[in-house]
Parts: C-alpha cells; structure tokens; sequence
C-alpha cells in the first residue's frame, strides 16, 4: 500500500470500528468491512482528511465501495 | 409564525414481533432486531386503512385540544401508502371527521411528509385558520408484497399521528424551519403503483445520515442554538442505528432523540407525529427548544 491507501485503510478502520486492513480492491460492503451506518462517517472522515468538500450529487455508494474506488473519486476531484 | 396546539395518534392493535415476521422471512429475530433496532411494529386490521387509521389520530389530537372539527380551517394528510391514486385520503377524513367543505390538501410524500405538512401548515394556519396536519400510513400492505425483500419488509409498520397548528396560540412556537428535496436520488426509495417497494438501502442511509443531521445543524444555527441546548430531536423513526449515528454526528446524547421505533416500527411519514404524540403525552412542555426532523431520499427538514 502506498502512503494514500494507508491513510485511507485507517480511516475506514476508525469509520468501521473494525481492526482490519482491507485490500486495495476489496470491497467494503460484500466483505462486511463497512456497514451502511459507517459509510456516512467514512464520507466525512475523508472530507476532513483530504480537505474537501463531497457534493450531495456524489453521495454515491459505489464511489466508496472499495480504497481503489475511493482513490479514483480522488484523483477525480484533483 | 404558527403555534403547535396538541398532537395525536392511533396505533392498530395487532402486534407483529420479530420471531413471527422471521418465520415468513427466513431469518432469526435476532438478525431483524440488529439490523434496525425494531422488536415489534404495529399491523393494521382488514378493512382498516389509511383513511381509518387518519381520522382515529386525528380525532385523539382533537380531543387533547378540544377543538371541534368545525373549527378547523385546513386539513392536510400525509400518506404515501394511500390506497388509491385519487383521490387522496384528504378530503374523506375531513369529511369523517365532520370538517364541512374547508380545504382539504394531500400530500403523498413517504417519510418526511409529516414535517412538510408542519412546516406549510406554519404559514397556512395564518390565512386559513388552525390546520389539523395528519400523517397516516398502512406500510404492511406494501412492504409485504411479493417478492418479498427482507431488508424491506423488517422496518415497516402502521399507524397515524396528528398536530394542530394554529395562528393564535399553542403550547409552542413554531419559530423556524428548513426544507429541502433533492429528486436526484428519487430512484434509491420508490413504490410504483401495484409493485413492491425498491430500496437501495446502503444509498437511502447515506443520504440520511448525511442530510438529516446537516438539515437540523442549518436549523439551529438560523436561531443560533447550540445542539446540546435542544429538550429532545423528535425525528422520523427511520431505524435506530441511523437515529444514534445521527445522534452523534450532532455531538449529542442518543438519549436526547426520542425513540418509540422499537415498538412501532418505521410508519414512514406519520412516524414522527407518533414520536411526538407520545412524548408529549408524558412530559411537561419545558421552555427549551424541541426540534423534528425527517430525511427521504427526496426530502429533507427540520423545523423547531
């Protein structure tokens, strides 16, 4: 994992609660990493971390389904 | 600004628990109970509807008021589980109730549908009169069609509640409010007519949980509030894991937002009047600010 993915496994292990590092492909939900009620969280912690700010229209939960998923949403918004 | 006068409800008496919808579901109650915090949800009777269940909590508000349907100027139902397409169940619970020929104005608006029928009746009941705003809903017969979805059919349950809203005078204030809707993501909780009802539900709670809390945090900071000043968060009784995360996106107690989800299940657009019926049934009006909130896919607002 790069340093960006590592921050984002920790942020989705303070979201989840949960003491995994999930793979970069891995998706959260079918793995059972991240619960619908944690994916809000996740979507503010990322805003906090990378100093953005996510629109209503991409309150998508497929754009966070997995850190590969996330990254591109990132790189998206560069 | 409007003045909320009393509120009402009617909850059928037929208990569904978890152990006899897992038996038709094909899970454990265990699964149901974690899943949305709900033990047991309210069915409504055959031949009991919308329109039924409307009046009887309309009539119970009235009667806490001791208002006479007479006196009414404006009466607005929330239902999205109407049972047909028109006319709405408006106009037969003023006529039920003996409202003579005011208006009578639908709104088929699932969820947050009892906190717009507030919020307009807060600017109505000045040119209208006092606005008897109901909220009802027979979700059992939706949530239960086939082909069955568990994650759907677990949440929902019957029942209506009602306030009044008058211009003059109340045991509170309405004294702001803020509403928005969002067709964007329309598609993530959606009833066609005659089919089951489609939810994507990983979408519904991160809209929720995202707009619920942004929409009460505009609220008070219009009135510059602070979160831990508020009495109670009287809010749609969506799902208990949703209530709590919101809870604590505002900083605040879970125990400041009232839950009767447990007992009643998610009765959409009238569960919010229901929460409020029986919180104030029970407690005193203190001075500090109460505030409800409701959140859709569609919609979203809270007003105090």
């Amino acid at each position: 994992m790069d340093e960006r993915q590592t921050v984002l496994a920790a942020l989705i292990r303070t979201a989840s609660r949960q003491d995994v590092t999930p793979q970069v492909d891995q998706s959260l939900f079918d793995s059972g990493v991240l619960d619908s009620f944690a994916l809000p969280d996740l979507v503010s912690a990322i805003e906090r971390e990378f100093h953005i700010v996510i629109p209503d229209s991409d309150l998508n939960p497929k754009k966070f389904e997995s850190i590969a998923r996330i990254e591109r949403y990132l790189d998206s918004r560069q | 600004m409007a003045f909320l006068k009393a509120f009402g409800k009617y909850l059928p008496e037929r208990r569904v628990t978890n152990l006899e919808l897992a038996q038709r579901l094909d899970c454990t109650p265990e699964w149901i109970l974690g899943a949305c915090g709900i033990e047991e949800r309210r069915f409504a009777a055959e031949g009991e509807g919308v329109v039924e269940m409307a009046v009887a909590a309309a009539q119970d508000c009235l009667g806490r008021a001791g208002v006479q349907p007479s006196d009414l100027g404006m009466v607005i139902v929330s239902s999205a589980s109407a049972e047909q397409r028109f006319p709405g169940p408006a106009s037969s619970v003023a006529t039920r109730l003996g409202c003579g020929q005011i208006p009578a104005w639908d709104l088929p608006l699932a969820s947050a549908g009892g906190l717009f029928g507030l919020a307009l009746a807060n600017d109505l009941a000045v040119r209208y009169g006092t606005v008897l705003v109901v909220a009802a809903e027979k979700m059992s017969t939706i949530s239960l069609r086939e082909p069955l979805d568990r994650n759907v059919a677990i949440l929902f349950g019957d029942g209506a509640g009602a306030c009044l809203v008058s211009a003059t005078s109340g045991f509170a204030a309405i004294t702001g409010e803020a509403i928005h809707s969002d067709g964007a993501f329309a598609a993530d909780l959606r009833l066609n007519w005659g089919g089951p009802l489609q939810m994507n539900g990983r979408a519904v709670i991160l809209q929720a949980g995202r707009k619920l809390p942004a929409g009460i945090a505009e609220v008070l900071a219009r009135a510059r509030i602070l979160a831990a000043d508020v009495e109670v968060f009287l809010v749609h009784q969506a799902n208990k894991n949703l209530i709590d995360r919101v809870a604590q996106s505002l900083g605040v107690p879970a125990d400041r937002f009232y839950c009767n989800i447990q007992r009643f299940g998610n009765t959409s657009s009238a569960s919010m009047l229901i929460a409020a019926a029986e919180y104030f049934e029970s407690r005193p009006m203190t001075a500090k600010p109460v505030v409800f909130a409701a959140s859709a896919p569609a919609s979203t607002g809270a007003p105090f």
